[in-house]
């Protein structure tokens, strides 16, 4: 199996779904000439040419719409976002078309679109540029949402996106493009709505996703070394839809959950977990389940700020030692 | 900041406890952990214990008063802070129905305090008597067929916790899950089976130990008794407690009748475990480990402190076990899990010259053994008319558990077991 980055992951899943159906094509700021802001799309314009990688204007929500046109038409789109913060500009064409169409055509006409780029935040780029946006685009039914961390996941998701009927929404991250991992080569899928343990363990559940699974991973790791305690690692990868199933499994084996997330805690994906492991594991916990997320505040554009704003793994073990009771 | 001092539920039952003693006085230092005063409940003398640092203040209940559970007796304060108050009547926590609720109770207990002591959230006596749990701690016990008061919480605010169920001594785990199935009627009831490690195993009614133990609960009283009795030839058993004591000569410890009666009991419900259970409204406890209460009479009333698993137990180790919690039973020192969770009782007044007579049944036990006393009485013992001491025990049943013939099967064991008091070695 190669050893890939993120980056090449994603950049392995494009290529392979382009050369198996031509009806694939990708569209956004920088796909094309410039290979793609973060390089995930390199080699892709040499290889499919200017009618299936495209390079559009600064214009979000113009883009997006062509792409809901073109799914309409039976295209299968691939809308890369530089940045999801750039991309509330196109969320009536994701909201209101994309989401709805489907429905409202009374099941006549399918979008098969992906709308993708990296999500939250990377390193001191400020508020306005460094927000996860899952909570809200999980909101919407409709929408089909997955957030992978690992390079296998991503290649193995953004495939399963492109192959799915549904508007997908991939959240990236520019601090994992780097993140190098194993992937399988050739057809790997990844089915959406699958959550992973990352790291199998019995006495408290860290439930989370994206850039979080490695806070989760660390802190799970402190803990093995300095408490003794076997903390899991889930991955729910998929947002919506969630794995029930698996968050359930997982609590009724370690009977304790922290559900940690990049987002703000207000309404955050964080609460639909908690909300659900009450509802239906309520006779599993011996712990009220506590969350860590972002501060509730813009993000801090100061260094020392933003690492404090930011989920870490010390607040995990914090919050995994109030649930095991040992403070 | 100033504490409250409550009259604490000291005993599952307990809805009123008397000051007996303070060991603290208005004034003096305390430190959380510390007995400010014994308190005498439904059942014993225990202690009431300081939840706080600081200074006892505003004691409100005098020596020899009785009040309820969750009234404030006292409070405690920082050193320093001034309370002004004179000592009033200790008044309970709760505002009665009639009205508006006041700043705190101490406030409304101490009418004109210049200071008044700060008004607290209160607590309802009804939180102090609820158990907080983990809902899995609640389920976990629930199986388990513990009773959350007994145990004590680990977590925050004292919650009870899964690790502390999993600490707490018996009654174990649940048998297999295959084993409690019931059998569907008419197939006869599902017997105890052999000791598996496990304190007990929970079996479910059948249809038809349901319906019986519904018709039987509407005859005599709310649990259907019958009565078994016998009389049993004590003259080996006389003979084999002169010699024990002769043998522990001045070691002291003697052993008595009540001991013999007690071990015998004991190993005879090993023989009859359908005779140590529990009746449990929907099931049928039947126990692995025999636990004796035994019946003692106090001032005011009678308790059943228990000796726990008499089975495994020493007749030297019986006798030194009954003094002592007969004994402490009689000054009111018993804990509350001294005199809970016996699976058989038996009570004697052979001491009064009873002949015989009926106990009645401590639930959830199904059975108790009454005991008449040892009188020398003409009998025919191989044809020939011979002097004998002789005793007349008679056992009450719970017929929804029991059975005539089981109970009579059990009471033929014990029987054999005091006329040939070697038999308990087997």
């Amino acid at each position: 199996m190669a050893t890939l980055t993120y980056r090449d992951a994603l950049n392995q899943a494009l290529r392979e779904e382009m050369q198996r159906d031509p009806n694939v094509f990708l569209m956004g700021e920088e796909v094309g000439v410039y290979q793609g802001a973060y390089k995930v799309s390199r080699g892709l314009l040499e290889e499919f040419g200017p009618t299936r990688i495209v390079d559009t204007p600064i214009a979000e929500l113009g883009f997006a719409g062509i792409g809901v046109g073109a799914a309409m038409a039976g295209l299968r789109p691939v809308i890369e976002f530089m940045t999801w913060n750039f991309a509330v500009l196109a969320l009536d064409q994701i909201v209101n078309s994309a989401a709805k169409i489907m429905y409202e055509s009374g099941g006549q006409i399918p979008i098969p679109i992906v709308f993708r780029g990296p999500n939250g935040a990377a390193l001191q780029l400020a508020g306005q540029h460094s927000q996860a946006w899952e909570s809200w685009l999980s909101h919407i039914p409709g929408l089909k949402v997955v957030a992978p961390a690992t390079p296998a996941d991503a290649k193995g998701l953004l495939k399963s996106a492109i192959r799915d009927n549904n508007p997908v929404i991939v959240l990236e991250g520019e601090m994992l493009y780097n993140v190098k991992g194993e992937v399988p080569e050739g057809e790997h899928i990844v089915p959406i709505g699958q959550a992973d343990v990352k790291r199998p363990g019995s006495d408290v559940t860290f439930v989370c996703h994206s850039k979080t699974v490695t806070v989760a991973l660390k802190a799970a790791e402190q803990l093995a070394e300095h408490d003794g305690v076997s903390a899991e690692v889930l991955d729910l990868r998929s947002l919506r839809p969630l794995d029930q199933e698996a968050i359930l499994g997982s609590v009724a084996r370690t009977n304790r959950a922290v559900v940690i997330e990049e987002g703000w805690p207000h309404a955050g994906i964080g609460a639909q977990v908690v909300d659900i492991i009450q509802r239906e594991a309520f006779d599993q916990l011996d712990a009220p389940v506590l969350r860590v997320t972002q501060a509730d505040v813009p993000m801090p554009y100061n260094k020392q700020l933003e690492r404090l704003a930011k989920p870490s793994p010390d607040r995990v073990v914090a919050a995994a030692r109030r649930v095991l009771y040992l403070d | 900041m100033a504490t409250n001092v409550y009259m604490e539920a000291l005993s599952p039952t307990m809805e009123e406890g008397r000051v007996v003693k303070w060991h603290k006085r208005d004034g003096d230092p305390v430190k959380t952990g510390e007995t400010l005063a014994e308190v005498e409940t439904d059942k014993a003398v225990m202690d009431l214990v300081a939840r706080a640092d600081g200074v006892l203040r505003q004691v409100a209940a005098a020596e020899g008063q009785t009040v309820a559970v969750g009234s404030v007796v006292a409070v405690i304060v920082a050193p320093g802070e001034n309370v002004g108050a004179t000592a009033a009547a200790a008044t309970p926590a709760t505002s009665s129905g009639s009205g508006k609720r006041e700043g705190g109770n101490v406030a409304t207990a101490a009418a004109p305090a210049p200071v008044a002591v700060a008004p607290l959230p209160t607590v309802a006596p009804a939180d102090a008597t609820r158990v907080k749990a983990s809902p899995l701690a609640r389920r976990m016990a629930k199986e388990a067929g513990v009773d959350l008061k007994l145990v004590t919480g680990s977590g925050p605010g004292g919650r009870v916790v899964k690790k502390d169920l999993e600490r707490a001594p018996s009654p174990g785990t649940p048998a297999a899950p295959g084993a409690t199935v019931a059998a569907p009627f008419p197939v006869s009831r599902v017997l105890p089976p052999e000791r598996t490690g496990a304190a007990y195993q929970d079996v479910p009614l059948t249809q038809i130990r349901k319906t019986i133990a519904k018709r039987l609960a509407t005859s005599l009283g709310p649990i259907p008794h019958f009565f078994l009795t016998t009389e049993v030839d004590m003259e080996r058993a006389s003979e084999a407690r002169d010699a024990l004591n002769k043998q522990l000569g001045d070691q002291g410890g003697k052993v008595s009748f009540n001991d013999i009666i007690i071990k015998a009991t004991a190993h005879a419900l090993t023989k009859h475990p359908a005779c140590n259970a529990w009746f449990q409204e929907d099931h049928i406890r039947y126990w692995h480990e025999v636990h004796i209460g035994m019946a003692v009479a106090v001032e005011d009333g009678l308790i059943t402190p228990v000796i726990r698993n008499a089975e495994l137990q020493s007749l030297a180790d019986i006798g030194r076990e009954a003094k002592e919690l007969a004994e402490r039973a009689r000054n009111r020192r018993l804990q509350p899990n001294e005199y809970t969770g016996a699976t058989f009782s038996v009570s004697n007044l052979g001491m009064f010259d009873i002949d015989q007579f009926t106990a009645v049944i401590n639930p959830p036990e199904a059975g108790i053994i009454a005991v008449g006393s040892i009188v020398q009485k003409a009998v025919v013992v191989d044809g020939q008319p011979a002097v004998r001491r002789r005793m007349r025990i008679t056992m009450s049943c719970d017929h929804r558990v029991i059975d005539g013939a089981t109970g009579a099967a059990f009471l033929k064991t014990l029987k054999q077991m005091l006329e040939n008091p070697l038999a308990m070695l087997l």
